[in-house]
């Protein structure tokens, strides 16, 4: 009698499970996409277009995704925590946004071999941890052609985050694009060693600007440089979004981050289980970088300019590290014609000839 | 009608004890109206924030790893605290002491020795214990404020710190980016509960608040730092040193502001990197005092903290809202510590100053 029980509790509940398989195939739950972000969403800058990217997926897919995220996650022990809560909460793709978050992301990845990871602007990669980022420097060297028009002074504010790779080649790529314009340029730069704090950025713009710039370029993620330019009455560049909003008058052209189309496509890849492992490092010519509409005053010959070097990048004709370049010492790291190689980019760590400042912590 | 505040005669023991769980009652009370006003289910949302978090053994263990440095340095400021002696700088103090500590594994890179560990904490400590002296030094020899100088050289410390790891630290093939090498597995404090992250450090900071109770309420030390900081007039016609007890209340809480640096270094990171500590030398201000100086107290306060991050991850994760919630905690926490402070020394009194035998005292009472 006894067994006659549990065999029929256990055909139940075996039934239920049926049951539960074929409901399942037939609703399938959306895919959980999770996000960890350095700043908050509202930076106007990175983080910003990181969150536009989550937003992409959630337009181009409805309800067969549910994306959450987790912002101002400090890039210390806090980043493992926030990425072990997402992915034992049933989130399958996660994208970590900045560099920082590149360890916690592996060691989190090998605890988790079913969830997929995706890594911006790191170099390492295990089965399940893609790495992405964009080519800004492309970015970089239309912006640096309208800098070096555009300057009275001869003198470019560059207002940095942290002496890492990325940055330096921004930085390489302004002075070795402004100088084929205009030989006398300069690039004055001040460090802040942080990502988001608009009060710093916004000191050091105004610090730049008694120095004599008259430009203000920017790698940090808020639009507060933007808007020292602008109340100041000098020129800049936004970062990582369009900032006219911020500076109408005083914003030439933005190098946009363009995640959208990337995210909406890694994500399909998951539901397809066509998801791979690899490294993606493209700008102009995919559309992760764009470039925001350049400002009316800028004179039509400089829109010409920079329109050239834009399209010659697409096209595969211009290379912003295209030799001869000089680094500060004035030897040669770049032979004459010859371009510089990605492994070059990636591990930059000196100053090109026309920068006006010492290479920080050498 | 005109209100006062007098201040109480004498502070009843059971209700300093007593404040910082009505400051917690009336933050959940308070947040619940937040979150009401925000749109979401008031019981859901507190459950998510405060409960959910800790329903697991990974959730304890991570609120364990949060509160480790929290716990530690908050321990150590307690003592500064009770002197009167204001070590505003232990941030600086964990980031010297994640220096020493963590450059000892990168010196000895590879190298399986079962001394590395314990050289690594004794470095550890030694450097946040130099890094406080300096400090003391001033104060002792030149009565020096040692809020500014120990707060001022926190930026020295990250500006240390930010040159090394784009320097002698830097990783050699990391691609020029400021880390350090992956510290090897016998540079790593041992793991206590597998598959989660909570490793040895959480010991360190249950036996150091041990040996602080101890020194509280055992030995002359803590005899010795109490008075100096109640009654510093007694305590120089007793005989007690005010130089020597400025000494050891900074040497003690830069050196366990050291070890805290240290600990997360070799504990959950695992190398060294730009950003440490996201501000535990000054959070660990706020949980020293919320934990009113008492080691056992300091232990609570510490996982309370820690747990308002873990909330804060979750209400993001789970209920979609801003980070800013927890910040909108903390400062609520800190707010209604001190509103139940002041009443525990002050009581409100309403109407006209009454004449009484006592006149001197009631004047001292603040009009309001």
């Amino acid at each position: 009698m006894k067994q006659m029980k549990s065999l029929f509790n256990l055909s139940i509940a075996g039934f239920v499970i049926l049951a539960m398989g074929f409901f399942g195939a037939v609703k399938a739950d959306p895919l959980k996409v999770g996000f960890i972000y350095i700043g908050p969403t509202g930076d106007h800058g990175w983080t910003y277009e990181h969150d536009q990217g989550r937003i992409a997926i959630e337009k181009s897919l409805g309800s067969k995704v549910k994306t959450t995220y987790v912002e101002k996650v400090p890039e210390s022990a806090d980043a493992a925590r926030v990425l072990t809560k997402l992915a034992s909460s049933g989130h399958k793709l996660i994208f970590t946004t900045s560099f920082g978050y590149m360890n916690p992301t592996l060691k989190v990845a090998k605890k988790f071999p079913n969830v997929k990871f995706e890594h911006a602007t790191g170099y390492k990669r295990s089965k399940n941890v893609s790495t992405y980022s964009g080519r800004f420097y492309e970015g970089r060297h239309v912006a640096g052609l309208i800098a070096g028009k555009m300057t009275k002074n001869n003198v470019i504010g560059y207002v940095a985050s942290f002496p890492i790779p990325e940055v330096i080649r921004g930085i390489n790529a302004t002075i070795i694009a402004a100088r084929s314009v205009n030989p006398n340029v300069k690039i004055k730069i001040i460090w802040v060693y942080t990502w988001f704090d608009p009060g710093k950025e916004a000191d050091a713009a105004k610090a730049l600007i008694d120095q004599g710039a008259d430009i203000i370029m920017q790698h940090t993620d808020s639009p507060a440089p933007m808007q020292v330019a602008e109340k100041r009455g000098k020129l800049a560049f936004g970062q990582a979004s369009d900032m006219k909003a911020f500076g109408p008058k005083a914003q030439l052209t933005a190098i946009i981050d363009n995640w959208g189309p990337y995210y909406v496509q890694r994500t399909k890849d998951v539901m397809n289980g066509t998801w791979k492992s690899k490294d993606t490092w493209t700008g102009l010519k995919t559309g992760m970088v764009t470039m925001a509409p350049y400002n009316k005053s800028i004179p039509a010959d400089v829109v010409a300019i920079a329109e050239k070097a834009r399209k010659g990048i697409i096209d595969g004709s211009v290379h912003p590290f295209t030799g001869p370049i000089k680094n500060q010492a004035g030897k040669i790291v770049v032979k004459a014609g010859e371009r510089a190689s990605d492994g070059m980019l990636l591990g930059m760590n000196f100053y090109v000839e026309g920068v006006d400042s010492k290479y920080p912590a050498k | 009608m005109k209100i006062r505040f007098e201040p109480r005669q004498s502070e009843s023991r059971t209700v300093v004890f007593l404040s910082p769980l009505v400051a917690v009652l009336f933050t959940g009370l308070f947040s619940m109206l937040i979150f009401a006003i925000l749109g979401v289910d008031p019981i859901t949302a507190v459950y998510t924030f405060f409960i959910g978090p800790v329903t697991s053994i990974a959730g304890w263990a991570e609120l364990f790893v949060k509160a480790t440095p929290l716990v530690l340095i908050g321990i150590g400021l307690s003592f500064g605290f009770r002197s009167n002696i204001w070590n505003i700088g232990a941030e600086g103090q964990l980031t010297i002491g994640a220096l020493t500590g963590g450059g000892l594994a990168l010196l000895f890179y590879n190298v399986d020795s079962v001394f590395l560990l314990p050289a690594m904490i004794i470095a550890g400590i030694f450097g946040g214990a130099i890094w406080a002296a300096i400090p003391a030094f001033l104060r002792v020899r030149f009565n020096t404020n040692e809020i500014l100088t120990s707060l001022m050289l926190v930026y020295v410390a990250q500006l240390i710190l930010s040159y090394l790891i784009q320097g002698p630290m830097r990783a050699p093939d990391g691609y020029n980016f400021p880390e350090s090498r992956l510290f090897h597995d016998a540079a790593l404090l041992p793991t206590l509960i597998s598959e989660t992250r909570l490793h040895a450090g959480w010991i360190a900071a249950l036996f150091f608040a041990v040996i602080a109770w101890i020194l509280w309420s055992r030995h002359i030390i803590g005899f010795q730092v109490k008075v100096a900081g109640d009654a510093p007039l007694a305590a120089r016609f007793s005989g007690v040193r005010e130089k020597n007890v400025t000494w050891l209340v900074l040497l003690i809480s830069g050196g366990a502001a050291g070890l805290a640096g240290m600990i997360e270094v070799s504990g959950p990171i695992g190398q060294i990197v730009p950003i440490i500590s996201p501000g535990y030398g000054f959070t660990a201000i706020i949980v020293a005092f919320l934990g009113r100086l008492h080691p056992i107290g300091i232990i609570f306060s510490g996982m309370l903290m820690a747990l308002t991050y873990l909330g804060g991850d979750a209400a993001q994760i789970e209920m979609k809202l801003p980070n800013a919630v927890t910040g909108v905690f903390q400062g609520m926490l800190l707010f209604f510590l001190l509103a139940t402070d002041f009443f525990v020394r002050y009581r409100i009194r309403f109407g006209a100053l009454r004449e009484t035998p006592d006149k001197e005292s009631s004047k001292k009472g603040v009009v309001g």
